[in-house]
């Protein structure tokens, strides 16, 4: 093999994988990322039955209801909710009135089922999604979401 | 008083680095041998005050000094002394502090063992550390001051987040900013060589122990922080390409793609210009690393209480640095002597097919990641990027750099000969498909990839083994001889052996987890039986427990195998009397070496059940064995004389007219 050839060589192998994993990535890209959607986005039919979505919102008060291992709940925005069944374990910080994300699909009978159900880490913590769709809802309230300030 | 001195030093340690930062590399400019030796001492130094200050801190945890802010915002008098200790790091001050020492500790290394470095080189790479060092001081004391008090000290502090309250604290952080910083070591290297526009061998020689360092101490950092996620969360996940995982993956496989490159570039002169720009973007990665993790632009567990100032000012940095180098390799790259060109079929063209698929993946990785980000930030939109992404991107391209794996180090450098490497491995090929087709037959029904991937990690284990196999002549010479042979063979073929063994260690135990593992998710009630696997578990009942500052419920569960009682498992819950907060604290029994069952207790119902969440996990442990083969296999190549910092090269190009070495001080 000639030096230019060896070079070709180099450049077309390395061409190859570049294209490959871009169009891995491309792919992976338009099917395989989940949108966040707030209660009111499904209130309002502004999403399709049977895509994964990640809904997020506070947990309802006096809304859950367990069956079993099935826990029943309705996620809010404070306009409008949207009722979630989810069967495991629940995160440790999950309760009545404080901010979830849950990720799964809707139904055609308008019921979210979610296959994970997320809560935040640390009690100071809100998930930002949550937040930002409370304060497009207009039900943010800054004294309870805000990370408690520095010193006093 | 030790707080404020502890503040004090910190100070100092800035003042330090900006001498540092400056004065050598004047030197090397302006030809000046007493203006390079400033650079020595002053890392010195800088390591000493940035080590005081983190030994203020603490001792301000350890005396439980609430009337520091930021112990009292994550300690409590109750806490055990060990989590005092750890706490130091579990928030954002403090760990940012121990970044600091811990920066400040590789310059003082280098400092030292770097004596027989040309003059002009160890300069400007203290040069440019230094640089780095003052960004982060002043990233520490402007916007993250772990030192700031109150008027008036509060009688008690409000506890650390009890998910931290667990050893894995302790061990964690330390090895992944080990790892994270110690790159900072090849970028001030890379910098250093671009200003000076010299680059040769030995640059790549004096590069590799630190890099390999650093990789060592990532590989445990990442496998530390799975495994603690993994009995600690409760969900029994041990990846869940979180975006603050990813922000390690991203470092740890660039750098990965580092030492392959460098060893071409040792041996070979090869491929410099290349390897250059990854001890960049390894260094820049950890930078982005730092910026996800600390800036607070993602809900993690690691995002303390977030304060935009800090995300703006690591941007800051961010940009600076990685934007500087970047300048700085495109007007000089050309201007270092590129290296010969090789065959495709050749040693060198294995480490550039290594190279080419980390670097692919570490670009899928950067993309899934930051791409919510960037969406975010532009329109509005907002996504979440999750493991399907991922098992679709990272998976196709890791497969066919696994399958090269154990044919690269069969390969003659310049030009190989696949026949024969297909003839020396073709036992390895035959007992890799036979385990495929066996493991096919033995979990018939089973996820139909599961197979190919057990076939992929006996390849490598294999593959691996056989390579020592044929350097020592094992069974084609006496055994005595082949014994000797293995002594004599250098430590890093064996440090390659092991690394490449800990692969497929690893990927067995990912394989066989993630497509056999039994899973069972139920409310069970006191008396209650139910199997999972080849074990039926008993509940026998709740138990309350007072631990020193939470109150625990202990389910007990009792485990039978072949009507024998083999253990009792004892889950539970924990609530931490300071935060209220609820903590699952899981109980794991091994069995069979490597696998595990796993129990997770969810929330009691009020008629006396409680639900559980119970895992068989075949050969789960692998996952991290591999894992520490890895870092084995990284710390004995790290023993190879040649590879020994400091050695003795060779070739001493000492071609600048001041490049002699600095011993004669």
């Amino acid at each position: 093999m000639t030096r230019k050839q060896k070079r070709l060589t180099l450049i077309g192998l390395a061409g190859l994988v570049l294209a490959a994993a871009v169009g891995l990535v491309l792919v992976a890209l338009g099917d395989k990322i989940t949108y966040f959607t707030s209660p009111t986005d499904l209130a309002e039919h502004r999403v399709s039955v049977g895509t994964r979505l990640r809904l997020g919102g506070l947990v309802e008060a006096g809304s859950i209801v367990r069956d079993g291992a099935t826990v029943r709940f309705r996620v809010s925005d404070g306009v409008n909710a949207v009722p979630v069944t989810y069967t495991g374990i629940l995160p440790d910080l999950f309760r009545e009135g404080q901010g979830t994300v849950a990720e799964g699909k809707v139904g055609t009978d308008g019921v979210f089922a979610a296959d994970s159900v997320l809560a935040k880490h640390d009690e100071k913590y809100m998930p930002k999604e949550v937040a930002d769709a409370l304060k497009q809802s207009g039900h943010w309230q800054e004294e309870s979401g805000k990370a408690q300030p520095k010193s006093k | 008083m030790i707080v404020e001195l502890g503040h004090y030093a910190l100070v100092l340690a800035l003042a330090l680095a900006i001498v540092q930062s400056v004065l050598p590399i004047w030197g090397v400019a302006a030809s000046d041998r007493s203006l390079m030796r400033v650079a020595g001492p002053a890392a010195g130094g800088q390591f000493l005050f940035a080590g005081l200050a983190f030994a203020a801190l603490t001792w301000a945890h350890v005396v439980s000094d609430f009337s520091v802010t930021n112990v009292f915002e994550n300690s409590h008098s109750t806490k055990p002394m060990i989590y005092k200790i750890s706490g130091v790091w579990g928030n954002h001050e403090g760990s940012m502090l121990l970044w600091v020492a811990i920066l400040a500790l590789f310059g003082a290394l280098v400092a030292w063992f770097g004596r027989n470095l040309p003059a002009t080189l160890r300069a400007n790479v203290l040069g440019v550390q230094a640089w780095v060092a003052v960004a982060f001081y002043l990233f520490v004391l402007l916007t993250s001051n772990p030192f700031a008090r109150f008027g008036q000290a509060p009688m008690e502090g409000r506890d650390l987040n009890p998910l931290l309250q667990d050893p894995g604290l302790a061990i964690h952080p330390p090895l992944l900013y080990l790892g994270y910083v110690g790159f900072s070591i090849a970028f001030s290297f890379a910098a250093a060589a671009l200003i000076e526009g010299r680059i040769d061998a030995a640059w790549a020689r004096w590069v590799r122990p630190w890099t390999l360092a650093a990789w060592v101490f990532l590989t445990l950092g990442i496998a530390m922080g799975s495994y603690w996620a993994y009995y600690e969360l409760g969900w029994g996940g041990w990846w869940f390409w979180d975006p603050v995982e990813n922000a390690s993956l991203m470092p740890w496989l660039a750098g990965t793609a580092l030492l392959h490159s460098a060893i071409v570039m040792e041996k070979r002169d090869a491929l410099k210009i290349w390897t250059i720009l990854l001890a960049i973007l390894t260094f820049s990665l950890s930078l982005l690393g730092t910026f996800l993790v600390r800036s607070g632009v993602l809900t993690s567990v690691h995002a303390f209480a977030s304060d935009p100032t800090r995300g703006v000012f690591i941007l800051v940095i961010l940009v600076a640095f990685v934007g500087g180098s970047l300048a700085i390799f495109a007007a000089r790259a050309n201007t270092l002597t590129k290296g010969g060109l090789f065959a495709p079929v050749s040693r060198e063209g294995a480490l550039v097919f290594n190279n080419l698929f980390l670097t692919a993946a570490t670009a899928a990785v950067f993309i899934g990641t930051l791409y919510p980000l960037l969406l975010e930030a532009t329109t509005g939109g907002k996504i979440s990027v999750g493991a399907p992404f991922f098992e679709m991107t990272f998976g196709p391209l890791m497969v066919p750099l696994l399958l090269v794996v154990p044919i690269g180090p069969f390969l003659a450098w310049k030009r190989g000969d696949l026949l024969a490497v297909a003839q020396r491995l073709a036992v390895v090929f035959a007992l890799a498909i036979l385990a495929v087709l066996v493991t096919w037959w033995l979990k018939r029904g089973g996820p139909v990839l599961a197979p190919v991937g057990v076939g992929i990690a006996i390849w490598l284990m294999l593959g691996a083994l056989a390579e020592i196999g044929f350097r020592i002549k094992l069974f084609a010479e006496p055994l005595g001889v082949s014994l000797r042979r293995a002594v004599g063979l250098p430590g890093s073929t064996w440090g390659t052996m092991l690394a490449h063994f800990g692969v497929g260690v690893m990927l067995l135990g990912i394989v066989a987890e993630s497509a056999w593992k039994v899973e069972s998710i139920l409310v069970m009630k006191p008396g209650e039986t139910v199997r999972v696997d080849r074990f039926d578990l008993t509940y026998e009942g709740p138990q309350q427990v007072r631990g020193p500052n939470f109150d625990e419920t202990i389910a007990r569960f009792a485990v039978v195998e072949d009507g024998r009682r083999i253990l009792t498992l004892e889950p539970s819950k924990r609530i931490f009397r300071t935060r209220t907060m609820p903590t699952t604290e899981t109980a794991i029994a091994t069995r069979d070496l490597f696998s595990q069952l796993y129990l997770s207790v969810g929330d009691a119902r009020d008629d006396g059940g409680v639900a559980m969440r119970i895992y068989w996990k075949p050969m789960v442990l692998l996952i991290w064995i591999g894992c520490l083969f890895m870092a084995i296999g990284g710390t004995v190549s790290l023993t190879d004389r040649r590879l020994r910092v400091g050695a003795p090269t060779p070739r001493k190009t000492a071609a600048a007219a001041i490049a002699l070495p600095e011993a004669a001080e």
